[in-house]
């Protein structure tokens, strides 16, 4: 390997390709760099600075997510100049807003009442609701930060829950910029940004305004991304039970002509909350309002669940062999006294591709005729 | 679409046409605007100030039903200046000269008076789209649902091939599919004139094929009545039964006055859905099916991609998966149709399709694959076109420009457009269970211009009386500037004011497709 496009990261040898970032060749080759701001596809802005390393020759620790590798780089990705810095990071930020997720201090001695609250009472609502699943709770288990001198801090804004989707409780949110990111870079809608300074310093939509009075348009990029729980779908944590088990579902969105791929969250056989599938064609981790949280209709309970037949003018609940019957008699007879002409099908753009094909098949094969159409020009 | 969706992000200049995207297909748009913010050219040319135009370097506001004049005069504008792609139209083309003298006429200076889009947009306009590179089309239903949709998609084939930006990567001409499968409703076989895979139903070899692989005689090589056609002769009694899958032709129909009447005169009508919707009310018998969330199977997307559907809960109560139901139809007639599974189907298709008898699920497990993909081995077919198009040469259609079916006059003086708000899907059966959705997009709304609201004299917020020659609806005043002088934009979701009983029911003669884009109305402050 040539000296002109390699790096050397903890002792190992690796290439790399032109504009490549220190953290992007870690990455590629399984080294673990923790990062919260960096946001894949958009400009990097070292906001954060969890992701920093230690290069031979720099006078300060770099930001591996800004920082180009460069040939001859000698990079150590977790030295103890590194790990002392990522901790101090850590701790500054669980410091500064409302993280309460029990990693306070590790001993049980040390648990609170708060904590044993919480883990006899899961609809407990004091608790950071992405327990669990959050970024910056898994860095500071890694990292064994604790923060028990420090005070909580409360923040300086309230929680904003006027819209239907999205709960931003800025007591949570460590100003990583992931979102805006999101919002600017990936979704391009524009809607949020840094607003105010220093200790004041808040993402803002618009002139600082509710999401709703902005130019936001819930696509929830911003809620996916937020890598703690400063941002959280409004329905997801009414309805998800934070110990019962769920389970994972990659499928094909139903709404839209796009086909973007999605990951639904179930549990107790109900949809809890949609994600964008990460990695994946041709939505790469993107969804729209109605993609994530328009799910509601599934387990509406407006749904249909029993054949109805029109008896006296009204539509009455019957059995299947009922209504089968019914059908199949009906549209015999039809046949027989008005000829397959006279009849048709309307399959459905909502429908599989597997339904869509029997429904052909049977106006085809079984009524004799081609009158079969859906609504693709409507 | 010939090209895939990433594929529109690497275009040098994008022309989006007929396509509010950012309301109808969100994703699709980030896309767009991703490619402006890196600095390509997107063009928007629509009348409505769609959000996109935030994004667009240049926007061209025709007025409605004048789409083949303004293509026209940019392929005036590109063959004046010797801009066309010679190469390409010598290889790959014909009909070149024919095309040249239609399009003659088409002078930015008389486009102007047509369309209402500066002379000097057009030239602009045109330049900027000859000499990119790569340039993509963007097109939806503000294109196709004309009196005029077949010969307006036809001319911006014209205007594609006549510049070279089709059959490579960056390029391409491409409609964007409006519902999750409309793709592969029309692949197949999903309509009257074929079967899967666009094989005709009136080729002998085609109906021999289907005969053998169904083990049956007796398919019509007769090709069947498109929706609007069936519910216009039901209106006349000379249609008598129709089992609806999954649709809601009683919000989504055009004139509905009249298809109401025509729904109402069939003999039997069944209909398979998730809810009650307005045309399941109307049915003499109603049969609850699955969700998409509660079913197995595939969709193919607007960029002809096959993916997986997967179930994720059990469906409730006694609903049953909707092939199921039709099979037991079937048997119940006394023709056994019978599945172990959807994936069973799946390879039955495979069986009689061409473009999908190399696609297995096995294979999209992790990720779809684009059809034409012929054989197991075949990798799919992101780009379409790329040595020749499926009638070997493409052929330039010489095409005029021709009125809507319905212009304005004294009587009925505005432009009524209907189509889609973001949080809102088609009759709104799902959508409008969502409580959230419900309160971002509550109600029907008449956006109209400032100027236009003034010259009525009515304001914001008040509730107005909007009638056509056929219907008549009432709802809310939305007065906005998304709106140009002299037409209205009506979202056709909300059965309570359904825009389609004021739609005019004329039809492409070709496509079928109603005018849902022009008609002529006339507003007053409600009674």
């Amino acid at each position: 390997m040539s000296k002109e496009n390699t790096i050397t990261i903890d002792n190992k040898q690796f290439a790399f390709k032109a504009g490549e970032t220190i953290l992007e060749v870690a990455q590629r080759n399984n080294i673990f760099i923790p990062t919260l701001c960096h946001l894949k596809g958009t400009t990097p802005t070292g906001e954060c600075r969890v992701c920093v390393v230690e290069v031979k020759g720099a006078r300060e620790l770099v930001p591996s997510c800004a920082a180009p590798a460069v040939s001859g780089m000698f990079v150590r990705s977790e030295s103890p100049e590194v790990i002392k810095e990522r901790k101090n990071i850590i701790q500054l930020m669980l410091a500064s807003g409302n993280h309460n997720c029990a990693i306070r201090k590790f001993e049980p001695e040390d648990w609170t009442s708060f904590h044993l609250k919480v883990l006899k009472e899961d609809s407990y609502n004091e608790l950071c609701p992405v327990w669990g699943d959050c970024k910056l709770q898994d860095l500071a288990y890694r990292y064994q930060v604790t923060t028990k001198s420090l005070p909580v801090s409360s923040s300086n804004y309230p929680m904003e829950t006027v819209n239907p989707f999205i709960i931003r409780d800025f007591s949570r949110c460590i100003l990583c910029g992931r979102c805006v990111q999101a919002c600017r870079e990936i979704q391009v809608n524009n809607a949020i940004d840094f607003g105010y300074r220093g200790a004041k310093a808040k993402i803002v939509a618009g002139a600082d305004v509710a999401l709703k009075n902005s130019d936001c348009v819930f696509c929830g990029e911003c809620v996916q991304v937020c890598p703690v729980g400063a941002l959280i779908p409004k329905e997801t944590f009414k309805n998800k039970k934070r110990f019962d088990k769920t389970e994972s579902v990659r499928t094909t969105c139903s709404y839209c002509g796009v086909g973007c791929q999605m990951d639904l969250t179930v549990q107790n056989n109900k949809i809890v909350q949609i994600n964008g599938a990460k990695e994946a064609e041709p939505n790469h981790g993107s969804l729209c309002v109605k993609g994530r949280y328009g799910y509601d209709f599934v387990a509406s309970s407006e749904r249909l669940t029993t054949p109805l037949i029109k008896k006296n003018g009204k539509l009455e609940e019957a059995s299947w062999d009922e209504a089968l019957g019914l059908v199949a008699n009906r549209f015999t007879e039809i046949k027989t006294k008005h000829g397959s002409d006279l009849m048709g099908v309307l399959t459905s753009a909502r429908v599989t591709n597997e339904d869509n094909y029997v429904a052909q098949k049977f106006t085809r094969a079984v009524l004799k005729t081609n009158n079969i159409d859906h609504c693709a020009r409507l | 679409m010939t090209n895939t969706i990433a594929d529109i992000e690497t275009a040098d200049v994008i022309l989006v046409t007929g396509s509010n995207t950012t309301e109808n297909h969100p994703v699709l748009s980030t896309f767009i605007k991703r490619a402006a913010l890196k600095g390509k050219t997107v063009i928007v040319i629509d009348p409505r100030k769609i959000k996109l135009t935030e994004h667009s370097q240049k926007w061209l506001r025709p007025n409605p039903g004048t789409d083949i004049a303004w293509i026209n005069g940019l392929m005036n504008v590109i063959v004046k200046d010797n801009l066309h792609d010679k190469e390409f139209i010598k290889n790959r083309t014909e009909g070149f000269e024919a095309l040249q003298e239609t399009v003659k006429q088409y002078t930015p200076a008389y486009v102007e008076e047509i369309t209402g889009i500066p002379a000097n947009d057009i030239v602009e306009t045109a330049r900027l789209f000859a000499k990119a590179e790569k340039a993509s089309i963007c097109y939806c239903m503000g294109i196709t649902q004309h009196t005029c949709g077949t010969d307006n998609v036809k001319s911006l084939a014209n205007l594609s091939m006549l510049c070279g930006h089709l059959g490579k990567a960056g390029s391409g001409l491409n409609p964007l599919r409006g519902q999750n499968n409309v793709q592969g409703a029309c692949d197949m076989g999903g309509l009257p004139n074929v079967f899967t895979a666009y094989q005709k139903v009136d080729d002998p070899t085609a109906i021999r094929k289907y005969e053998t692989a169904w083990n049956i005689s007796g398919l019509s090589n007769k090709p069947g009545l498109a929706v609007t056609e069936m519910i216009h002769k039901a209106e006349k009694g000379e249609f008598k039964s129709l089992y609806i899958i999954g649709e809601n032709p009683l919000v989504s129909d055009p004139d509905l006055n009249h298809a109401e009447k025509g729904f109402r005169n069939l003999e039997f009508l069944v209909v398979q859905d998730i809810f009650l919707t307005e045309t399941a009310k109307l049915a003499d018998v109603v049969l609850p099916s699955f969700c998409f969330a509660e079913k197995d199977g595939t969709f193919s997307n607007t960029e002809r991609r096959v993916q997986r559907v997967r179930k994720a809960v059990e469906a409730p109560g006694f609903t049953r998966e909707d092939w199921k139901i039709t099979c037991e139809i079937a048997t119940r007639m006394g023709t056994k149709m019978h599945y172990n599974s959807s994936e069973e189907i799946f390879e039955e298709i495979r069986k009689v399709t061409p473009s999908y008898a190399g696609i297995t699920w096995k294979r999209i497990e992790n990720g779809g694959i684009h059809w034409p993909c012929p054989t197991v081995d075949h990798p799919g077919t992101p780009i379409l076109h790329t040595t020749q198009f499926t009638r070997g040469n493409g052929l330039f259609h010489a095409i005029d420009h021709q009125p809507p079916a319905e212009v304005t006059d004294a009587q009925y003086p505005l432009v009524l457009t209907t189509g889609r708000v973001l949080y809102h899907y088609h009759t709104g059966s799902m959508t409008m269970k969502s409580d959230g959705l419900n309160e971002m997009a509550p109600e029907c709304f008449v956006e109209i211009s400032p100027n236009d609201a003034t010259k009525l004299d009515i304001s914001d917020g008040e509730m107005v009386d909007v009638f056509s020659r056929r219907g008549k609806i009432k709802a809310k005043l939305s007065v906005s500037t998304k709106a140009v002088d002299g037409t209205v934009f009506i979202p056709f979701h909300f059965a309570k004011a359904a825009a389609n009983r004021l739609t005019n029911a004329k039809i492409d003669p070709v496509a079928k497709i109603p005018e849902f884009k022009v008609c002529a109305i006339t507003i007053q402050k409600a009674a």
